[in-house]
């Protein structure tokens, strides 16, 4: 078997797993869509008579949300795979188990990625931004890769916690800290159409966090599902 | 000349401050049908799942399928094949799907036609796109099978592989085991259903306080005196040692 093929298609079919999965239940989309529009709808309410503090506030609204909605993805995301105790058969799989986590992270991505593009257009129609700007969309992607690289790591670790509602929330956030501050930070600064000057030192942290964080967590997942 | 397909010396496993196995020695030659018998928390699903590679050991040797664990796990999963408690089947997915995804992952050759031979073999071919969730215990245990035939493995691990299935369920899995026994593949099974592993083994061991006590080759044994054997073994008591 050559390991370097094996590899990606281990990746790929536990990714397409989770699609087909999602696809049948809708349970994670269903819950990160209503989760993302009720806190636009509530903010929009809150903010309504104020449409300056809107304005400012807005890029940090979406990233909250994101963050939030994430959480959700990333727990059901996992619950699958405590159901029938579905990882201890990935696990019996004669593949490395970085493949699993890559496989997993990417379904994750997808999944946050699908909540953004339903998102967005509310966000925009009803707090008055364009968000279509290429700056903002790197930021954004730039921003999801680095959450859900950590989050798939920490959500498998909780995963077999009673209380796993809360600790997944309570390890992920302040370790993904960094991301949502450069990501604000960035967005504003390509929404506002600040120069690039003052935006590269939040996008380079978003880089640099995605490789250290990135490798740390793939390298990590290993002794995380062998416990 | 036989080899041996499962080779265990020494081996020690504890959970907390409590230690399960205690320097078990263990052999198992290719081909034989072992049954591994002992009462509740001897350790006998431990050992498997030790043997499967889900579960970690604190000292001794284990060689499973000629992989030396854990330094050879990778090598050894291509080796096993192997039905826990749990069936590891996703609910959402339909039974053909659930396959189609092990198959992926373990890279089985002409994939569809396997499946679908499995799915018949274990008459489940009707519900194939049907969700796992829809399924019944004994179902599910079925497709369970399934899975674990999917790769062929030469050693098969079954923990229990009768609980929850129905008289027809039961008598399909006979079919299968006694198939693969035919067929030369080693398997080991934990069972108490006596009357169905009986024409199956080629021994009996006995599992009891960390150790393999008593040990029993099936030469024409009946029930009775299986579970005598049994029960005379289990009620004697085993000097405790330090470890």
């Amino acid at each position: 078997m050559n390991t370097g093929t094996s590899f990606w298609k281990a990746a790929w079919a536990v990714f397409l797993k989770d699609l087909i999965a999602e696809w049948r239940s809708r349970e994670i989309l269903t819950a990160q869509w209503t989760f993302a529009l009720l806190v636009i709808f509530i903010f929009d309410f809150a903010l309504e008579f104020d449409p300056r503090a809107q304005q400012r506030v807005a890029v940090g609204v979406l990233w909250t949300l994101f963050a939030f909605a994430g959480t959700l993805g990333l727990n059901r995301s996992l619950s699958m795979e405590r159901e029938n105790q579905c990882l201890e058969g990935l696990l019996l799989a004669p593949v490395d188990r970085g493949a699993l986590y890559l496989g997993k992270a990417l379904a994750n991505l997808v999944f946050l990625f699908v909540t953004a593009a339903i998102v967005i257009p509310v966000y925009s129609a009803l707090y008055n931004v364009s968000l279509l700007h290429p700056g903002f969309l790197l930021v954004l992607f730039l921003g999801f890769v680095g959450y859900i690289a950590v989050g798939t790591l920490i959500a498998t670790m909780t995963v077999q916690a009673r209380t796993r509602d809360i600790l997944l929330p309570l390890l992920l956030f302040p370790l993904i800290l960094p991301i949502i501050v450069a990501a604000v930070r960035a967005s504003e600064g390509f929404l506002l159409g600040n120069p690039w000057s003052e935006i590269r030192t939040w996008v380079n942290l978003l880089v640099v966090y995605n490789i250290l964080f990135g490798t740390a967590s793939f390298l990590a997942f290993d002794f995380v599902v062998e416990g | 000349m036989t080899s041996l397909m499962v080779d265990v010396r020494g081996l020690m496993k504890r959970f907390g401050y409590r230690w399960v196995l205690r320097g078990l020695d263990w052999t198992v030659e290719s081909g034989q049908v072992v049954v591994l018998l002992g009462p509740n928390g001897a350790g006998k699903t431990t050992l498997l799942r030790i043997l499967a590679t889900l579960t970690r050991f604190q000292g001794g040797r284990v060689q499973v399928a000629g992989a030396r664990l854990p330094q050879e796990a990778t090598q050894a999963r291509q080796r096993i094949g192997y039905l826990g408690h749990a069936t590891f089947l996703y609910p959402d997915l339909s039974a053909e799907q659930n396959l189609r995804f092990f198959a992926r992952l373990y890279q089985v050759p002409d994939a569809e036609a396997r499946i679908h031979a499995l799915l018949e073999q274990v008459g489940l071919l009707a519900r194939r796109r049907d969700p796992v969730r829809t399924f019944s215990r004994g179902m599910q245990q079925r497709l369970a099978l399934a899975r674990v035939l999917l790769i062929d493995p030469p050693l098969l691990l079954f923990d229990e592989p009768f609980t929850g299935l129905d008289q027809e369920g039961a008598a399909t899995l006979t079919d299968i085991l006694h198939e693969l026994a035919q067929q030369g593949r080693t398997l080991v099974l934990t069972s108490h259903d006596f009357p169905r592993v009986l024409p199956l083994a080629t021994r009996f061991d006995l599992l009891h306080r960390g150790r393999i006590t008593a040990s029993l080759p099936n030469h024409g044994l009946t029930i009775q005196t299986l579970q005598d054997w049994y029960d005379t073994h289990v009620t004697t008591p085993v000097p405790e040692e330090r470890v």
